[in-house]
């Protein structure tokens, strides 16, 4: 029981790890990002190169997957996505759904379809006992990261000058551009680091789940679920909808009812119905604010 | 000026007619065209990728003539969507006049193209797709792979003499895991086994430890485990996470699992997992050596699998039975050339069942063991020539 609670949130924290940043493009710039996914792709596989070719491990990994993600996400921003920012959102989803199939041939091409594997440093596998319930290290390890994280993240949009000022530039740019603010420029910094955010996600996440050129496609889904469940105003609606979602699958997995040997195939719904529950009820999602304006 | 040159490119047009036009009609007589349909991309792109290398092997060992006459191999990508093998199936064999069609990555894909099979009276040999029924589904389907109960039974009746009493079975939702997971259950129940709980993993499943940490749970004796090529290694990376053998539960499986192709990477944790299956590039033969030898040093880097020995003896049957119709390549012709022959494979001695046009192989038990730093599935025990029990099953019903 605890050890599903366990898996659960440490896969809900992963989730919330991916998708934070396809809540703030979404949420705060009001761009709909679907090759999110494809920043925490490549994350995982600049992870995957550091650590098979240059021998790195996985803890010098998750920085430069970061970091190099962002820049990638800043490239991105300003050669391509900046042209589409005042275009209508149909148009938006069509160019980042290219991304994302572009994303999927190229990794595909040049590092080949078979999933990568990611090993877990060597102080971080194996089991603890924690009063009777064995723990995953590596899990414990995303649990904590992700924690301290996630509050990095809330203190900073609420505590800092960037923060306040990205939160004006999101309720009304024309205003914050005449206060003198660099709307262009906070843009762009979010942006990347957001997709750097998604990158780390990737890098961590690769050691559980397996890294292919699919990768983006799988959890296409997961993440839109968490953004419509959680809400796309803050920071916490993702987060709680994020380990809502994970125990909720893993949980729904593990309790599926088994009957005369047949089992019945309800697990994996088990989320899909809880945002179609969300969503009949509160329609701007769990942590969301109804639209005002 | 006009009609000069009309006149003049005219008569250019029949003398080039006249040269051109008989060679090429003799041409088209020498050539047999095997038109090959697999996924070389998407998410099984790693089959498509060792079958194609096996035949590209096959051809440049043995050449391309067979029954007189020169074999020419079109290779077409799927991506392994069921309804675009159709649409090949159709094109091949309507376009470029295939007389033989053959690939084929996943079950599904098989059946899609039955019909057309059936219809153009077309052999298709089936050289991945594993699931018992896929040669029911068309008298032109042959089979060169292996089908899943085939595979199973044999590990099932290995934890049986093992004193293994209480199992858990997970398997991936889909035709060959279904397969396979009856297959065992059926086996174990018959001997006096009990069976915990089946779980069944949907296909797009990246998170595997609901299901694991359940059969932990339970506390069997031990787990059995079936995913398709290609995913043995996340599995097998979150299975040694929950550390099974700490609780004394045995992880076994069929050889998919511990495909050879990602085995490698799949590192320690796998070693001395047991599991069944027709072929391990570590088969103890003359002929699998020179095949592994010769397989590596055409695509470096690249370890043939149990689906490279799927492709590679696919070609020999057809080269066969077109030896066998003197270059013939009527489609019914073909499939009674090919029902009942019998060679000796990288992977042992095969043949193709007359009754039931499916393989007849030896499936061997095997251990993962590290061998010069390399880590192999050594074989260590032989169930000889094994059919495929869910066949055998019905035909001792009737």
């Amino acid at each position: 029981m605890l050890t599903v609670l366990f898996d659960g949130i440490a896969y809900g924290m992963l989730l919330f790890v991916l998708a934070v940043g396809l809540s703030v493009t979404l949420g705060l710039m009001n761009f709909i990002n679907l090759a999110h996914g494809a920043f925490a792709m490549a994350g995982g596989y600049i992870a995957v190169v550091m650590m098979q070719r240059f021998g790195l491990s996985l803890f010098w990994g998750l920085p430069v997957a970061f970091l190099v993600t962002a820049a990638l996400g800043a490239f991105l921003e300003r050669t391509l996505y900046v042209r589409l920012y005042d275009k209508p959102h149909l148009e938006q989803v069509m160019f980042t759904i290219g991304l994302v199939f572009m994303s999927v041939a190229g990794v595909d091409y040049f590092m080949g379809a078979s999933p990568q594997i990611v090993d877990v440093p060597q102080s971080l596998d194996g089991n603890i006992d924690f009063g009777g319930v064995s723990l995953n290290k590596y899990r414990l390890f995303v649990i904590a990261f992700c924690a301290v994280l996630t509050l990095a993240l809330q203190l900073g949009l609420s505590k800092t000058r960037f923060g306040s000022r990205l939160r004006a530039a999101v309720d009304d740019s024309r205003v914050a551009r005449g206060l003198g603010i660099n709307v262009t420029t906070i843009f762009a910094l979010t942006f990347a680091f957001g997709s750097g955010l998604a990158g780390l996600g990737g890098a961590l996440g690769a050691a559980i789940f397996s890294l292919d050129p699919q990768f983006p496609l799988k959890f296409m889904i997961y993440f839109l679920v968490v953004i419509a469940v959680g809400g796309t105003t803050t920071i916490t609606g993702p987060f709680f909808a994020s380990i809502l979602l994970g125990v909720a699958d893993v949980a729904g997995k593990y309790y599926t009812p088994t009957i005369a040997g047949h089992q019945i195939q309800i697990g994996g719904f088990v989320i899909y119905t809880i945002m179609v529950l969300v969503l009949i009820f509160r329609p701007q999602g769990l942590f969301g604010r109804a639209p005002g304006k | 000026m006009n009609a000069k040159i009309t006149r003049r490119h005219t008569l250019a047009a029949f003398a080039l007619a006249a040269t051109a036009l008989s060679p090429f009609a003799a041409h088209a007589e020498d050539v047999v065209k095997v038109g090959v349909i697999l996924p070389m991309t998407g998410p099984s792109a790693s089959t498509g990728r060792e079958i194609a290398a096996a035949i590209k092997l096959f051809q440049a060992q043995k050449g391309d003539k067979a029954g007189g006459k020169k074999v020419e191999v079109i290779i077409k990508d799927d991506t392994g969507v069921a309804d675009i093998t159709k649409r090949l199936a159709q094109e091949l064999i309507v376009n470029d006049k295939a007389s033989v069609i053959a690939g084929f990555g996943l079950t599904p894909l098989a059946l899609a193209v039955a019909p057309i099979a059936t219809q153009a009276k077309v052999p298709a040999v089936v050289m991945a797709a594993g699931t018992a029924i896929i040669t029911e589904a068309s008298p032109y389907i042959v089979r060169t792979s292996f089908t899943l109960p085939q595979n199973t039974m044999p590990i099932a009746q290995w934890a049986v003499k093992n004193g293994i009493k209480k199992v858990v079975t997970l398997v991936t939702d889909y035709g060959p895991g279904i397969d396979a997971e009856k297959t065992f259950v059926a086996t174990i129940k018959e001997n006096g086994g009990q069976v915990l709980d089946s779980l069944r993993s949907p296909l797009k499943n990246p998170e595997f430890a609901p299901f694991l940490q359940k059969a932990k749970d339970l506390k069997p004796d031990a787990l059995f485990l079936f995913v398709p090529s290609g995913q043995g290694a996340a599995l097998m990376k979150q299975v040694s996470e929950r550390d099974f053998a700490k609780e004394g539960i045995k992880v076994i499986g069929t050889g998919d699992v511990t495909d050879d192709e990602q085995l490698n990477n799949m590192g320690d944790a796998v070693l001395g997992m047991i599991t069944s299956h027709n072929y391990s590039a570590d088969h103890d033969s003359p002929e699998n050596k020179a095949y592994v030898a010769a397989f590596e040093k055409a695509n470096p880097g690249l370890r043939p699998n149990f689906m490279s020995v799927g492709g590679y003896d696919g070609m020999a049957l057809i080269y066969a039975a077109l030896d066998k119709t003197k270059g013939d390549t009527n489609g019914t012709k073909l499939v009674e050339a090919m029902k009942g022959m019998s060679w000796t494979s990288p992977r042992g001695p095969i043949s193709i069942d007359p009754e039931t046009r499916d393989i007849i192989q030896n499936v061997y038990i095997r251990k993962v063991e590290k061998k010069n730093g390399q880590l192999y599935n050594v074989e260590f025990s032989t169930m000889a020539n094994v059919k495929d029990p869910f066949k055998a099953a019905k035909a001792a019903k009737k």
